[in-house]
């Protein structure tokens, strides 16, 4: 048994408390992550050199971030981790890794997939000028860089993340131009007893919000975008407000997102089940309460499993690793189960909450002009789409992509997929649930010319 | 013209690139997307439209950032810390057929 060897991949929050959980019953998990430091996302590390307090970084969850941060430290010897290492195919048994340009295949007996998430994206015409940034990718630059993305900055999009990175920049003494929220204020009254499941995250969201109003930050809710403006780069925002009228930002940077999508590739290559998520209004890999999916030996904790945030990645993180050590013939206490899922229960009504409050918006795909560009890697607009669907007879995204490349170029659909969903399940008047999922094919990301396979 | 705007951490040691030919200099820590895009405006040209392209999502999932060293080496800006001495190119690559 001591020879088993579990892989955990992503060092975030899940797969930090997955690997110390392993640790705990005498393993030696290997943890592999394409970042150099440990903590993922909400908890990502600035580089050595840097002098910002946790405080500064990380705010109200100062704490928690030291918590995982020191819980992974305290790993050291105990655990093989893997830094820089991209996990790019899954392929019988085995995980197949790009250190550098050294490729290797590593089998597992049990493999723990804590991937996290990417923003979740719907295009506006001009997305792809030079300026407009993903919403996260907006704070990794705050939080790992002490950058702006640029002089004056727009938050667009919709979901918590919005008013904490605006109140994150302003805080930081950037110029914060506009937080335009397509969500209206409706949608949050209607979310408010699912919300008060978890009184202080509800609480946290409303001081966020009250500290932009002091500061003078102009929040607009029920907007939509009408494009991103600009010659060689952002110069300004149009979107019509809540009673229509439309009206233009000027800025030189535009933060975009519309809360989170998992990434689910590895769970698809490692051939897991999927289901369609009407709440997520994205297939999701199927899991029991334990992490548990469709493949034996191989769990889901995290936000790659679904989007609950850093406190619930990492009870799942470690109830994963219970269900893992279960099945692997060790004991693990009933207790400590049922007290994780216990715990984890609260989470998912909140979620649901959070979805109530934001929305994602959907019928925006209606509205693209057909020269609007849905894949930002290739340029392909909504027309092409609706070409694709409606004169070359694409049933479902897979063809889509055959036929117009969506999804095929070098983000493998991670920025395009959702709203290419939707365009295309607009144009054939079916349920977006119809159009199917992209499937997900190794490589995951582009792999250097000169990989060089070692193992 | 630069785009990103720098809040702090200001104090880390200099360090010296060029980009298109041209001498800049950024910060031992920075990314190379944050170090080239404190002195430019764009990392490189789209392949597909007129325009340039200046990265998206800073978290190695768009790969919107690549950019090109002197000697025709690919870099993932967002994910590659920048060094001393690095010679970047974000313009007209003769590489480009490789980025597919
Ligand atoms: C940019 C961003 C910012 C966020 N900021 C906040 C915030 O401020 N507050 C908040 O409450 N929530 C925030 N969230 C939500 C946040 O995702 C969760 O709260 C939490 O970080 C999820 O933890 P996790 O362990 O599931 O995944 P993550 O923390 O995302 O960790 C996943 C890890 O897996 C690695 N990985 C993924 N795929 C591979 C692969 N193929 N090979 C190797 N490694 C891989 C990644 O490098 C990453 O380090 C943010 C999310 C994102 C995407």
């Amino acid at each position: 048994m001591a020879d088993r060897r579990v892989v955990v991949v992503g060092a975030g929050p899940a797969g930090t408390r997955a690997a110390e959980r392993l640790a705990a019953a005498g393993l030696r998990p290997v943890v592999i992550d394409e970042a150099a430091l440990n903590g993922g996302q909400i908890y990502r590390r600035q580089p050595a050199g840097f002098t910002r307090p946790a405080e500064a970084l990380y705010g109200f969850e100062a704490g928690r971030a030291r918590a995982v941060h020191g819980a992974f430290e305290a790993l050291s010897g105990l655990i093989e981790h893997r830094p820089q290492t991209l996990v790019w195919h899954i392929y019988d048994g085995a995980l197949h890794l790009l250190c550098g340009t050294k490729a290797e295949r590593l089998p597992y007996d049990a493999l723990i997939l804590a991937t996290g998430a990417t923003d979740r994206i719907m295009p506006v015409r001009g997305w792809t000028l030079p300026g407009v940034y993903s919403l996260g990718g907006s704070q990794i630059a705050l939080k790992a860089q002490a950058c702006a993305i640029g002089a004056e900055v727009v938050f667009m999009g919709s979901g918590p993340l919005l008013y904490l990175v605006a109140y994150q920049y302003a805080k930081a003494g950037a110029t914060v131009a506009a937080v335009l929220d397509t969500s209206p204020f409706s949608a949050s009254v209607k979310a408010l007893p699912a919300l008060a499941t978890r009184p202080a995250m509800l609480a946290k969201g409303i001081y966020y919000t009250a500290r932009l109003a002091l500061r003078g930050v102009a929040v607009h809710r029920g907007i939509t975008p009408v494009a991103i403006e600009g010659d060689d780069g952002v110069a300004a925002v149009v979107w019509r407000d809540a009673a229509g009228r439309e009206r233009r930002t000027a800025c030189d940077a535009v933060g975009l997102g519309y809360g989170l999508r998992s990434e689910t590739q590895l769970a698809d290559l490692a051939r897991c089940d999927f289901a369609f998520d009407p709440i997520a209004r994205q297939y999701l890999p199927v899991t029991d309460q334990d992490g548990r999916t469709s493949t034996p030996g191989v769990y889901l904790a995290g936000d790659g499993a679904r989007i609950q945030g850093a406190d619930a990645a990492e009870l799942a993180g470690r109830l994963a690793a219970c269900a893992a050590l279960r099945d692997l013939g060790h004991s693990v206490p009933a207790a400590e189960f049922a007290s994780l899922r216990a715990a984890l229960a609260p989470m998912a009504q909140f979620r649901e909450g959070l979805d109530t409050a934001f929305p994602w918006p959907a019928h925006f795909a209606a509205g693209f002009a057909d020269s609007d560009v849905v894949c930002r890697c290739e340029c392909i607009t909504a027309g092409d789409l609706r070409e694709v669907a409606l004169e070359k007879g694409a049933p479902e995204l897979n063809r889509a992509k055959a036929l117009s490349r969506v999804g095929m170029g070098r983000c493998q659909g991670r920025m395009c997929g959702p709203a290419a969903a939707e365009v295309l399940a607009d144009a054939l008047g079916v349920p977006v649930e119809q159009v199917g999922r992209l499937r997900g094919q190794g490589p995951v990301k582009p792999l250097p010319i000169a990989t060089e396979i070692v193992g | 013209m630069s785009r990103f705007r720098r809040l702090g951490e200001t104090g880390r040691a200099p360090i010296r690139l060029t980009i298109d030919g041209a001498e800049v200099w950024a910060l031992a820590g920075d990314t190379l997307m944050v170090a080239l895009l404190a002195n430019t405006a764009a990392l490189r040209d789209s392949e597909f439209d007129a325009g340039r392209r200046a990265g998206f999502c800073l978290m190695a999932a768009c790969q919107d950032c690549w950019v090109w060293t002197e000697e025709g080496e690919r870099l993932r800006a967002c994910s590659t810390e920048a060094a001393d001495g690095m010679r970047i190119v974000t313009r007209g690559t003769a590489w480009r057929i490789d980025a597919s």
